[in-house]
């Protein structure tokens, strides 16, 4: 029920991926998180295809709202506006979410906020750790994006550093598991053959981390050369009969990933004098990166912020929670012809009208 | 009863306000179409907004939900069906799905001569969507496939409509209105005795998706 002096419930709908995730969130309290994905449905296929991902969201969505309010224990009337990702993301899916928003919006007259999904991954780990500092970092891996993002206003500035010039980290997991015979999404499957290896047994690349790419790309990242470093070190071991070390290979791999990733994420730090980092995307579940943060960070004197691994991956609280700091900030909520964004830049934290 | 229709299975994005009454029959109250076809997800939330300000009907007021189900382009059609789903759940009132095909048979018979028409509209890809009424009943589809040699292989010399037929103008030379589906007719063909649905996408295809091989070699 809501009650006057209360902050401001907000439901929240994410559907770029694979997940179609529902969230409650009143200020900075999470009170639901409802998921149902289609990731088994993709497996077989190696990745995440977009037309078997949007027909499960279309099956999913009321089911999916009608367990987050039950959660919540609050009505639909109750809820005070409605956040939903306009983008980036898989364009299909991002309809499939985003029309139900909308007329959801539409049916108990409230406002619509269309938001970034970037930017909803930095603001999740409010729901954990209270108000979010800002200026902030983040560092974004996921199997779609790796980015590092400088946050001036979580819900109007937000700056790209640096991105991944060819393959995202997750993208890299899911490759290298291919190789190795893991199952899909890769990220677990690596992490749980990497605790049995020795990270130092092999030694593969660091992407873009040489004195002339730092000269150039100092912000950014690149997978590609070490997935296929990994495949012709697999490959060549195979050729000459030997067995494959797939625990050291997963180890030697995600030591290769985890490295460059919070190497460049204190870098950023250290270059903006930003004393805050946060973690988000699916990739920031693996317990490797996370300590290597926290070392990494303790030892720069930088804060380190990580959600709850299930707060990382896709859900709809963090769109919820974004939509709240909308609400909080009194941002100008989006109109019924904004378009989803398949690419939408991270510049734009909240989607306006449509083209026409 | 007041019934909120729409239809997103083709280029068009139509939605309508429709009262029925025991005395007076169908009255479309308000209406709208938007025809552009990849912009289903922008046009048709402002366009349910204006039919329902401009029947002067509040939001809570519709009793029930009508949507085409198709067949039709799935990311456009998945637009309406989202949507109609939402709307009946937030409003607590039905949802009844007809065959967006019906729509326009029924439109082509109120208008037309005889009582037998074939419906075709695009299903991209050098495809059509197909339905057969006779008498005012389907009798062959919804289903989809290739313009060529379609008539011969229904023995069909009566009239086509559609845009799916407009497309193929070799095929169908006598080709006519009305080309898209109206919302408002979807609840006329259901008065009239269409089927009803669930309201779930008619999709008549499945995802292309094919399962990877063997890795592909790295060394050299």
């Amino acid at each position: 029920m809501s009650r006057a002096g209360d902050q401001p419930l907000v439901l929240g709908i994410e559907t770029s991926c694979d997940e179609t995730g529902v969230g409650l969130v009143r200020g900075h309290t999470l009170l639901a998180d409802a998921l149902a994905s289609s990731v088994e449905e993709h497996a077989r296929f190696g990745g995440v295809v977009p037309e078997v991902a949007s027909r499960a969201h279309l099956q999913a969505m009321v089911p999916t709202v009608h367990r987050a309010l039950a959660q919540a224990g609050v009505r639909l009337a109750d809820v005070d506006a409605i956040a939903v990702t306009a983008g980036p993301g898989l364009a299909g899916a991002l309809m499939v979410g985003l029309a139900a928003a909308k007329a959801y919006a539409l049916a108990v007259d409230k406002p619509l906020f269309g938001v970034n999904h970037l930017a909803a991954h930095v603001a999740v780990d409010q729901l954990e750790h209270g108000a979010l500092p800002e200026p902030a970092l983040a560092l974004l891996v996921s199997g779609g994006h790796s980015s590092l993002l400088l946050v001036r206003d979580v819900t109007a500035e937000v700056t790209e550093l640096g991105r991944t010039l060819d393959d995202a980290a997750g993208e890299a997991f899911d490759k290298v598991a291919r190789v190795l015979g893991l199952g899909f999404p890769g990220g677990p499957y690596v992490e749980r053959a990497a605790r049995q290896g020795d990270p130092e047994a092999i030694v593969f690349p660091r992407g873009l981390s040489t004195p002339r790419d730092l000269a150039t790309h100092r912000h950014d990242f690149s997978f590609s050369g070490l997935k296929t470093a990994v495949a012709r070190w697999v490959e060549a071991r195979r050729r000459d009969g030997q067995d494959v070390p797939v625990a050291d290979v997963a180890a030697a791999f995600q030591e290769a990933v985890v490295d460059v990733l919070t190497r460049k994420a204190v870098t950023a730090c250290r270059d903006t004098g930003v004393g805050h980092l946060v973690l988000g995307g699916g990739v920031a579940a693996n317990s490797r990166l996370r300590a290597v943060a926290q070392a990494r960070c303790e030892e720069a004197g930088i804060v380190l912020r990580v959600p709850s691994p299930r707060l990382c991956t896709d859900n709809g609280a963090m769109v919820a929670a974004l939509g709240a700091q909308m609400l909080a900030r009194g941002r100008e909520p989006s109109r019924l012809d904004a378009p989803a964004d398949s690419s939408m830049p991270i510049t734009q934290v909240l989607a306006a009208g449509g083209a026409g | 009863m007041l019934t909120l229709a729409l239809d997103t299975a083709t280029a068009a994005v139509s939605v309508a306000v429709v009262e029925a009454e025991a005395e007076t029959g169908l009255r479309v109250l308000a209406s709208r179409a938007g025809i552009e076809a990849r912009r289903h997800a922008e046009l048709l939330a402002p366009a349910l907004a204006e039919v329902l300000a401009e029947a002067g009907v509040p939001p809570g007021r519709i009793d029930r939900i009508v949507v085409g189900v198709g067949p039709g382009p799935f990311t456009g059609l998945r637009v309406g069906l989202v949507s109609a789903h939402a709307l009946s759940d937030a409003w607590s009132v039905p949802l009844v799905g007809v065959c967006s095909l019906d729509a326009l048979a029924h439109r082509a018979l109120l208008e037309g001569s005889g009582p037998d028409v074939l419906v075709l509209t695009d299903a991209r890809r050098r495809e059509v969507y197909l339905a057969a009424y006779r008498g005012g009943v389907r009798v062959a589809g919804p289903s989809v496939r290739a313009p060529a040699g379609l008539l011969a292989e229904l023995g069909w010399s009566g009239r086509v409509v559609g845009e799916g037929a407009r497309r193929y103008p070799e095929q169908f030379p006598l080709a006519g209105p009305p080309w898209l589906p109206e919302a408002g007719d979807l609840v006329g063909a259901l008065h009239a005795g269409a089927v009803s649905l669930p309201a779930r996408p008619l999709y008549l295809r499945c995802p292309d998706a094919a399962v990877p091989g063997e890795a592909k070699a790295v060394l050299r």
